[in-house]
Parts: structure tokens; sequence; C-alpha cells
């Protein structure tokens, strides 16, 4: 970039307005219609919101709290802090009253944009506990009107006085934003954390435009993508996708009616660069194979068919190598008859780079999607590096790597396996967490990441599992549980998995059904089950998972560096491991140590020759309420494969 | 605050049978304007027979029924219609085959002016209209979150969705008067939550008088302004939930002679 460039946010606002005026900056569907902002409008819209803030005494370097679902106006909002030189602080939508207040506090936050009234009321419930916080600002009125608290305010009333603050003092907005610099903090992060109190990760406009910037250039993506904001907002990816990237390009974001509705408002929109958990991509894949089994034996057939061509040729075809002639027109064929319409329906027709992060992703799953054509790849990053570490390259796509780094990032592995980064993205800091700096962030700007992983021989990063996961089994070969856990979750079956090994004689695994598509499995041998404990309880249940285990098994034997992992027992828990019980993260990730005391019998049953496990749980409902759940759960022993004396044999045979 | 005002809806005298069976016996009753009245009793009581009168389903023998100042003998099911009155029904009665949309858009069908002729070309004043009523039902559609279900036919919703897309067809009417017969039978606790959320809502939003049934004690307790209780077809008490459920005739009623001294509880009732 060169020195003149803007170097903020509310820069790069006011300059998409001057040079792009009516192209869409923002879309949001709202009764059922997309309506639009062009970059002009929204650079208004900010201003009026940026006024009104700066009339209600908001000052430089006041923290400001959003809470919401992703809507334009909370997006404008996080605009505005940065152009008053605020610190906008999102907060996880799904946040519990307790956790919010810990963030508000932490944060000093003295601001807060709640989106409507189910998150105002939290913010009510928590006043007294963040004497820091003074001014609410809602969004939705809907439910509002009765209350009277005098810090209550409407986000249309703000900007309304922002407006007539505007009037009188003409050069207020543009004044303030130029007093922003590129070394000014931009954002605040609390990242969910698997163990312990979340952490404010400090980012400078300078961390995320630099990263961002490398990226776009990186893909060649221009000011006329198209994307969904669609992930929770407090979350790094859906900031730098949706937000970051959007204000660098000039491209626009669009945001969906609600939670339920994401899968038809992509459909609609058809976005041109997409970014999705492997979850999402996994429960896709689910919906469309169960649709499949409803249809018709001729669409089936074709159906099957065609994906057959495309697993054999869509890949070479994807990566632009040579594939014969008559494959390439079966695959023309299967495109015009089953990848078009089929990529149509999924949202997915006019993607250019789709990425997928965070955990690994099942090698079929990924394949699935390249061998229809869809430019899917993964990334390594997180919250402290500004997202983007490594990049796959178009061509060098692989299922099991995460790319070479980018741009000006430099990456190495330590002695003891963890990856460790330095990048203009780098973060500059824990927020009043001097101590959890200092152990993450070293003096001479090495950063650990706390991932376990390896250089492959084709200079690709690999991620195998959290360093700190990695353990021995008792008689000492290595044991990585997330290695053995995403194995078992490339199954559609088992939605969660949590494997235990460390300083014991053998691995165990807990495993969680996945309703969806164990529910229509039943249903289709009608086995009849009332709830989620009941059919995760049935033996026929028991015996499917089995097999997957043993697949499972039978891929560990073949590597000989975690032959010794394979799985002896395992059981089947009762309910679905849930956020609200803290047995996951807000992103679900699994919280192993959490989960391990709070099963602890079961453990213990594991680990005896016992043929079941008895325990009782306390479940917090969604309203908050709790409960208890009884229940005793059979355990399953596994044959176990033999390491095989030639592996290479062994891969040959299957 | 809310403020309720004078009668909207005054039934005075009322008695209904049907051949030896009376279902009601000279009840008189008044609702007021922007209040929720929540009407309660034993199985076979009257109540959904005394919504049946209100919205003409039923012609009592005897007793007057005045709405808006208009005193008549009883009303017809399209004049309470036409005037602003709108319900649910115990049991949904939904077009199954017909999406979310659909439905509530019939919803509009009174206050449509341009003729079948007009509206099938779908052109000019008609397409102005349609679009104008499309948007009063895409707010009632946001108002009940329900976008997810719009274009979904009914038949293949859950329970609770059904029970939702029902008030909104009745909402799409602008009703002054929502009666509401039972509208969370069958219901679990969240789903009911939600109900009481938008029953409270559509009565400070919209300022719609609000008339339901309902057996579930801790939500007429908790949302109702005004509580009528009857029994064999009369009405034994009336007032504000705290005063009714101390009341010895109400514990009798729903308890058997041998009242309780201990004001009845949550979850009294149901069955």
């Amino acid at each position: 970039m060169t020195a003149s460039a803007p170097d903020t946010f509310p820069k790069l606002l006011l300059e998409h307005a001057r040079l792009r005026p009516d192209r869409p900056a923002n879309r949001e569907k709202d009764y059922g219609i997309w309506q639009s902002w062009t970059w002009a409008e929204v650079a208004a819209e900010v201003e009026a919101l940026a006024g009104g803030l700066s009339a209600m005494g908001f000052r430089r370097g006041d923290k400001l709290a959003i809470i919401g679902d992703n809507r334009p106006r909370l997006y404008w909002a996080i605009a505005a802090t940065q152009a008053l030189g605020g610190v906008p602080v999102p907060i996880y939508q799904d946040s519990i009253a307790d956790e919010m207040a810990f963030v508000l506090d932490h944060a000093e936050v003295r601001f807060a944009v709640a989106e409507d009234q189910e998150q105002a009321d939290k913010l009510l419930a928590i006043k007294e506990r963040c004497p820091l916080l003074e001014t609410v600002i809602f969004s939705d009125p809907r439910g509002m009107r009765h209350y009277d608290q005098l810090f209550l305010h409407g986000y249309a009333s703000v900007q309304e006085r922002g407006r007539e603050f505007a009037h009188d003092d003409r050069g207020f907005f543009a004044r303030e934003i130029a007093k922003g610099r590129g070394s000014d903090i931009a954002i605040i992060l609390y990242t969910s954390g698997t163990t312990g109190r979340p952490k404010g990760v400090v980012l400078t406009f300078d961390n995320i435009i630099s990263t961002g910037q490398n990226a776009l250039v990186f893909e060649g993506l221009t000011n006329r993508e198209e994307v969904l904001a669609y992930l929770p907002m407090a979350w790094i990816g859906e900031h730098i996708f949706s937000y970051a990237q959007a204000y660098c390009a000039g491209f626009c974001a669009s945001c969906p009616e609600s939670g339920a509705t994401v899968m038809s408002d992509l459909r609609e929109l058809g976005p041109s660069y997409f970014f999705a958990p492997p979850r999402i991509f996994e429960n896709i894949l689910t919906q469309v194979m169960i649709r499949m089994e409803d249809a018709g034996w001729v669409k089936r057939k074709l159906f099957h068919y065609f994906l057959g061509v495309a697993k054999r040729v869509g890949l070479p075809i994807l990566d632009r190598q040579r594939v014969p002639f008559a494959d390439r027109v079966l695959y023309w064929l299967g495109n015009g008859l089953v990848y078009g319409p089929l990529k149509n329906t999924l949202g997915l027709s006019r993607v250019r780079v789709a990425y997928t992060a965070g955990e690994a992703i099942g090698p079929d799953l990924f394949t699935f999607y390249r061998s229809l054509g869809i430019n899917l790849k993964q990334l390594y990053g997180m919250t402290e590096s500004s997202v983007f570490l490594c990049i796959q390259k178009d061509g060098e796509v692989k299922p099991d790597t995460v790319g070479r780094p980018i741009k000006d990032v430099e990456i190495r592995v330590a002695q003891d396996g963890e990856v460790l980064f330095k990048s203009p993205g780098a973060f500059q800091g824990y927020y009043r967490n001097s101590e959890a700096t200092a152990e993450t962030k070293q003096s001479d700007g090495w950063v650990h990441t706390g991932d376990s992983g390896f250089f492959d021989g084709d200079g690709q990063l690999k991620i195998i599992d959290r360093a700190k996961d990695v353990g021995r089994l008792e008689r000492g070969s290595l044991f990585a549980p997330k290695y053995i856990e995403n194995k078992l979750k490339f199954f559609a079956w088992i939605k969660e998995a949590i494997v235990f090994g460390d300083g014991r004689p053998f691995v165990a695994a807990f495993l969680n059904i996945d309703l969806e598509a164990v529910g229509d499995w039943a249903e289709r041998r009608n086995l009849a089950y009332a709830s989620y404990q009941e059919l995760a309880a049935q033996t026929a249940v028991y015996d499917l998972l089995q097999g997957c285990v043993e697949r499972v098994n039978r891929d560990l034997a073949a590597e000989p560096a975690v032959a010794t992992s394979q799985i002896r027992r395992f059981l089947i828990l009762h309910k679905e491991l849930d956020a609200d019980d803290g047995e996951l993260t807000r992103t679900r990730k699994v919280r192993r140590r959490i989960i391990a005391a709070r099963y602890q019998p079961l453990v213990d049953a594991l680990y005896s020759d016992q043929p079941a496990g008895r325990i009782e749980t306390e479940i917090t409902f969604e309203d908050g309420r709790k409960g208890r759940l009884r229940a005793e759960l059979g355990i399953r022993d596994v044959p176990t494969s033999l390491p095989m004396v030639e592996p290479v044999a062994f891969k040959k045979a299957s | 605050m809310k403020r309720i005002g004078e009668p909207i809806l005054t039934v005075d005298a009322i008695s209904l049978a049907f051949g030896g069976i009376t279902a009601l016996s000279g009840i008189s009753l008044e609702i007021r304007r922007h209040e929720i009245l929540a009407m309660i009793g034993p199985n076979g009581a009257g109540k959904t027979s005394m919504l049946n009168v209100i919205n003409g389903f039923y012609y009592p023998q005897a007793g007057t029924i005045t709405w808006k100042g208009e005193t008549r003998r009883h009303m017809r099911p399209y004049q309470a219609a036409a005037q602003g009155i709108a319900r649910t029904f115990q049991n949904v009665a939904l077009f199954k085959g017909m999406t979310t949309l659909d439905n509530i858009m019939t919803g509009r069908l009174l206050l449509m002016r341009r003729n079948f002729l007009w509206q099938a070309i779908h052109f000019g004043p008609a397409r102005q209209e349609e679009l104008a009523h499309r948007t009063n039902v895409e707010r009632i559609i946001d108002f009940l979150e329900i976008q997810a279900i719009r274009k979904i036919p009914v038949g293949r919703l859950p329970y609770g969705l059904q029970k939702r897309v029902e008030l909104g067809r009745a909402l799409a009417m602008e009703p002054e008067l929502l009666l509401l017969d039972e509208p969370m039978a069958g219901m679990n606790v969240e789903e009911k939550e939600d109900m009481c959320r938008f029953i409270l809502d559509i009565n400070e939003e919209f300022g719609t008088t609000i008339a339901l049934i309902e057996h579930d004690m801790g939500v007429v307790m908790d949302i109702s302004d005004r509580v009528a209780v009857l029994d064999y077809g009369r009405k034994i008490a009336d007032g504000p939930p705290a005063e009714v459920r101390i009341s010895p005739e109400v514990i009798a009623a729903y308890l058997g002679q041998q009242a309780d001294p201990h004001p009845p509880g949550d979850g009294m009732g149901g069955g």
C-alpha cells in the first residue's frame, strides 16, 4: 500500500462513498425482500450514528459493545465507533448473561448497541454488575415501548440526534475520521477459549487491513464479490470476511433474514466468496443425501452415476490437469444434469473462492464439494493473527493440509511440534491480561499458536491437534485425540466424539449421535424412539456406531505412528453436548477437560470391565432453568485391528 | 403504560341451549378496549360457546350483544369478521395444502377491494393492492418470526408453528378484537413462552383487545388483565387474576364442594 492509502475502515468507507457511491455496500433481507444500501447511504447512516453517539458523550478510546445477529445497523455501529476513535467490542449473541457481564466489565464498556429486546433484557439484567455501562442503544423497538429506563435509547433516535448534531457542525465526521491512525486499536475480539475465561484480542487497523489486503490480492478478489454475513459478528472470521475485506475491496456484504433462513437466503444471493466451518458443509451434504433417498429411482440413479464421474475426474478438471476427452464430455453432461442444478439449489453456483477452517474437514466431504467444481479450500489462522496465516493455492489443494504461508507471514515449527508465526497481522496483546500476552507472544515477535503440526513434503502446513492435548498412552506411544475424533466425526452418524487415552492403558471414546442422520436412519428401519436419549440407547444404533469405530480402527492400524491408538471401548452419550452446559465453546469446539470432569463416572466405567456406566448430570434448558438427567449407558468393546506388518500392502487392499 | 378503556363489547344476559342442554344461562360479560381477558372454567363450562356467540357461529336464544355501541340479538360470522373480530380455533383450522404466506394472505381477503376479474389479470390497481397487502402480511411474518417457513405448506409444519400461522392469519385482518381459543394447548414450555410473548406484544404494539380461553393457570395469571370464570354455563367470578384465584366459588368449581382453604396454584385445571 502507498502512504496515502486509507489506513482505517472509516477512511475506506469515505473513499468508497466517493469512488462508487451507487454500488451496494450492504443488503439485508427484510419483509421478504432484499433491501440494499449503497456506499453513499452507508456513509450517511454511519455519520448519523457517530454524530448521535458523540452528542451522547462518546469520547475517543471509549468501548462500545455490539450484541446481536448480523444486521447492517450493527455493522454500521462498528464503523461509527471506529470513526470516533472508539473501540468496538462485539459479543456473541447467544452468550448467557454471566459471560456477557464478564466481557462488558473486563473491556470497560460504556456504550452498548443491542439488536432487540432479547439482548436488551440481558443487558438490563446485568447492568448492576457493570457499573461502567452507561448507555444502551437498541435497534429493533419491538416490545421496548414500556421500558422507561433513561439510559435506553432507540437506534433511530440516536441517529436523529446525530443528524441535528451534523447540521450544527458539518465537518465533524470527516474531522474525527482524519484523526484516526493505522496503528490505533480497531477492535477487541473476545475469544471463546476452550479453557478458562475469554481473552480480549486487541487488533489494530494495520493488523487487519494488511492481512485482509494480502489475502484479497492472493485470491484476486475485486469489488464485485458477494458475501453472505451469517456467522457470529464476534468471531474474527466473520469480521474479516464481511466487514474488513468488504471495506478493503469495496464489495457488498448481505445479511440473512434470520438465523433459520440462512440456507434459502444463501440460495437467493449466490455468493461468490464464501466461508463456512466444516460442520456447515457437512449439514448441507447430509440434507442433500437424505433428500436424494426420497427421490424417484431415475433421479437417484442419475445422481449416483454422475457423482461417481465427478469423484473420478472432477478434481483434475478443477485443478486444470489433463483429462481424457470422453471424461470431459461426461463431466460436462453431469454438470448440466446434476452438479449445476445441485450447486444452484445450494446457492454455491457462483462461488469463486470458498474457504473452510476452524476444524479439520473430512476428506470425503472436502473432495465431494471440489469434485462438483466448487473451489473449496482450506486456510489456517486465528483471532491472534487477524485470520490469514496459510491459504491453499489454486491447483495445490489437499484435504489434509492448510496450505503455505501467505505474503509477509513467517511460520516455524518448534522442537516440541508447536507451530509459531510472525505476521503483520499479529495481535497487540490480550486486553488487560499481560500475563497471557507474555505467554503467547514472545518478545522477539514470534507468536505461539498452541497448535501442533508439521510441514509436509510439498511445504504445506499440516495441523494435527492442539499442542496441549497431544499426550502419551501408558506405554509411551503418541496419543493425538483430535486426530482420532476427527476420523470418527467424518461419519454422518457421529456428531461429536471425545476420546480418552492420555496416561491410560488404551483409548476409549464418548460418542454423540447426529439426531437428524441417525433419526432418519432409524425411521427407515421402523425403529421407534421418543427422545434423543432413547434413540441413543438402542442396540441397533450401538451396532451402527460400532461399525464406524471398527473402520476408524482399521484406518489407524494402517498408520504406524498411531496404530496403538485404536479404540477399545466406547459408549454413546445420552444427551447432546451443549454450549449452554459449558461442554462446547460457542464455536462448538469440545471442552475436553470439562467433559472429562463432568462425566467422571462414565470415564471410570470405560476403564473398568463393567458393561455399563451410570451418570446423573445437570442440564440447562434454553430459558436458563436447570434440570437433572439420569441415565445408564451401555459400553461396547470393539475388536481392534492388528497393526499391519506391511502398511503398504494394506493400503492396496483397501 | 397501556390504558384499558371503555367496554368495546358487551354481552347481556345471553342464554344458549342445544335441545335440552343449556350451554350458557344468562351470562353478562364486558370486554374492554385494549385489555387481555382470559376466560377459564372446567371442561363444558361454556367457554368456546361464548366465543362462538361473540363471533356469530351460534345464535343465542336470549340476550343481546353490543359491539362498538350497536346492540343486536346476535352477530353473523361475516359481520363479525368485517367489523373487526378475528379468531383462532381450538383445533387448528388452516388450509393444509397452502403455504404459510398464502394462508396469512387469506386473512386479508375481506380487506381487498378489487374484484375477482381485476385480480385475475393482476395489473394496475389490482397489482398495487396486492403489493400493499403482501407488505402487510410480510410485517406479520416478521412479527411472528416465521420467515423460515414462509413458503412451506402448513400441513408439513409442527403443531406449534401451525398455531402461530393461524394467529398470523387472524392478525392479517387487522382486528380490533382477537378471540383465541386455547392458543397454547398441546405446546411445550418453550412454545408456550413464545406464544405468551406474541400475545403480549400484539396487545402492546397494535393495541388489539384480546379475549382468550386457556387452561394453563400459570399463563392466565401471568398475561391477563382480567379473568372471567365460567362454570355450568354461568359466570361465577370476574376480576383481576389475583382476586379470582382466591375466590371461594372458583376454588369450589375447580376442586369440588369440599373446598381446600388454600388458593389454587399454577397448573391447576387442564384435563
